[in-house]
């Protein structure tokens, strides 16, 4: 099974029960936050941090690394 | 001349700096190491804002000129992988609820004394801060107000020190040896280290090293409280803070008192304060102080409601019984000077002390009268 999301703009197709930061990282991308500056993206990996938050379908602050990606989602990047 | 001082907040890292630029022999001592408390637990505020008219607001006056130029040349000059102080003028705005007579009575007042505070109407006010409540109709804007990232300012400070000779020693102060009552060494538990001064920058923990090293100094601590959400999209301009806080931080009253202060940090953040309350140095009951600053927030910015809360911090705050710091020589003891009792203003008044304490030992030009701060004046007197 897979699932297939939108990440600005671009459609990334992940594997069933991955999370949103797993389906950005096979798709390449190693940051999609940036604060003070610097990139963020994932630290931790386990919802502690909070550097990876995206919105998703509109809902900000989003954990890339907890939240399983979800057919038709749309993922966007957060500017502080 | 080997000048000792206790205490590596931000303070007695500006004390260090201005010594150490005299030409001193500086020996800096902590117990914990670097803004290990008081600096590395509060907002970094450099703040005119909530400063009436008087000694205060004239250390606050210079000590914001003071920052701009020492931000500057601590950024530029700093070593390689060493961050910056983070300076940010960001501005504050001090809001409302009421017809905003008092808060306009209090500015014109500061406008007396040289601060810089714009009267707001409605629609300029939602031009600075557009998701602040609607029910908020008053405003005064302080373009002055400003911060650093209390922790790398202090961390910047003591690196500038050190790279003029300033030696950091992490250990306790235990006592202090004198001889016809003047200081001359320091003990700690790794044994003594000879001074011709001390200055004695340990924050909430002055009153007890004045003890230890012979005299007395009343300086309490007093616990402040901030909540800390999530990162997200920038929606706080300034420092926000409703018109509750300048009483607050001026209080006698012993009971939690809580007043809103909102801001956003470079990070995404957002900080959200503050409180007041005399409890010693207990680490206990902070739920009942966190609760009630989370619900003024959210009366202030409703788009708190839905933050997502990433961790809370307290620290002690130096007080003094009559609300200034207590700068310059001791009374009792030979040697021995203070720079404490800051109260929330520490890291503002942080450069200009220095000054001034590099004036009381070293006779170094004084950028205002050292008058109103000395220590043994009659208000500071112990009861």
């Amino acid at each position: 099974m897979s699932v297939c999301i939108r990440f600005d703009g671009e459609e990334l197709v992940g594997r069933s029960g991955q999370t949103i930061a797993g389906v950005l990282l096979v798709a390449g991308h190693r940051s999609w936050r940036t604060a003070a500056g610097a990139e963020r993206g994932i630290f931790c990996g386990i919802g502690i941090c909070q550097d990876c938050i995206v919105t998703v379908n509109s809902i900000e602050g989003v954990r890339a690394c907890l939240r399983a990606a979800c057919d038709g989602d749309i993922v966007e990047r957060e500017v502080r | 001349m080997r000048i000792i001082v206790i205490g590596a907040g931000a303070v007695g890292a500006a004390c260090a700096l201005f010594l150490a630029e005299a030409g001193a022999d500086v020996v800096v001592i902590d117990r914990g190491g670097i803004a290990a408390e008081t600096s590395s637990r509060c907002e970094g505020n450099i703040l005119v804002s909530d400063k009436a008219p008087g000694p205060e607001a004239d250390l606050a006056i210079v000590g914001n000129r003071a920052w701009r130029t020492l931000a500057e040349r601590l950024d530029a000059e700093r070593l390689p992988g060493q961050p910056t102080t983070e300076f940010e003028a960001k501005g504050g705005v001090v809001v409302a609820f009421g017809d905003g007579a008092t808060l306009e009575d209090f500015a014109v007042a500061q406008r007396g004394v040289g601060i810089r505070a714009v009267s707001l109407t409605a629609p300029e006010l939602r031009e600075l801060e557009p998701h602040l409540s609607h029910a908020v109709a008053h405003g005064i804007h302080y373009p002055d107000d400003a911060q650093v990232q209390p922790s790398l300012a202090t961390q910047a400070m003591l690196a500038r020190a050190r790279h003029l000779g300033t030696e950091l020693r992490i250990a306790e102060v235990i006592g202090a040896r004198r001889a016809r009552g003047r200081i001359v060494s320091v003990l700690t538990a790794d044994g003594g280290i000879q001074s011709d001064a001390v200055v004695n920058c340990a924050g909430p923990w002055a009153g007890e090293v004045a003890a230890l090293l012979g005299s007395r100094l009343d300086i309490r601590p007093r616990r402040g409280m901030i909540l800390v959400t999530t990162p997200m999209p920038q929606r706080v301009f300034h420092k926000v803070y409703d018109a509750d806080y300048v009483g607050a931080v001026g209080s006698d009253d012993a009971a939690l008192q809580t007043s809103t202060v909102v801001e956003s940090t470079a990070a995404g953040t957002v900080l959200i304060g503050s409180s007041r309350e005399r409890v010693g140095f207990s680490t206990a009951l902070t739920l009942p102080p966190l609760v009630e600053i989370a619900a003024k927030a959210t009366k202030l910015f409703p788009f708190l409601a839905d933050a997502m809360l990433l961790r809370s911090f307290f620290g002690f705050r130096p007080y003094a019984p009559d609300h200034l710091p207590a700068i310059g020589a001791d009374g009792d003891v030979a040697g021995l000077f203070h720079a404490a009792g800051h109260e929330g203003a520490g890291i503002g008044l942080a450069p200009t002390t220095g000054e001034l304490i590099a004036y009381a030992v070293l006779g170094t030009p004084v950028p205002l009268d050292p008058t109103p701060f000395l220590p043994t004046r009659s208000s500071l007197a112990a009861a």
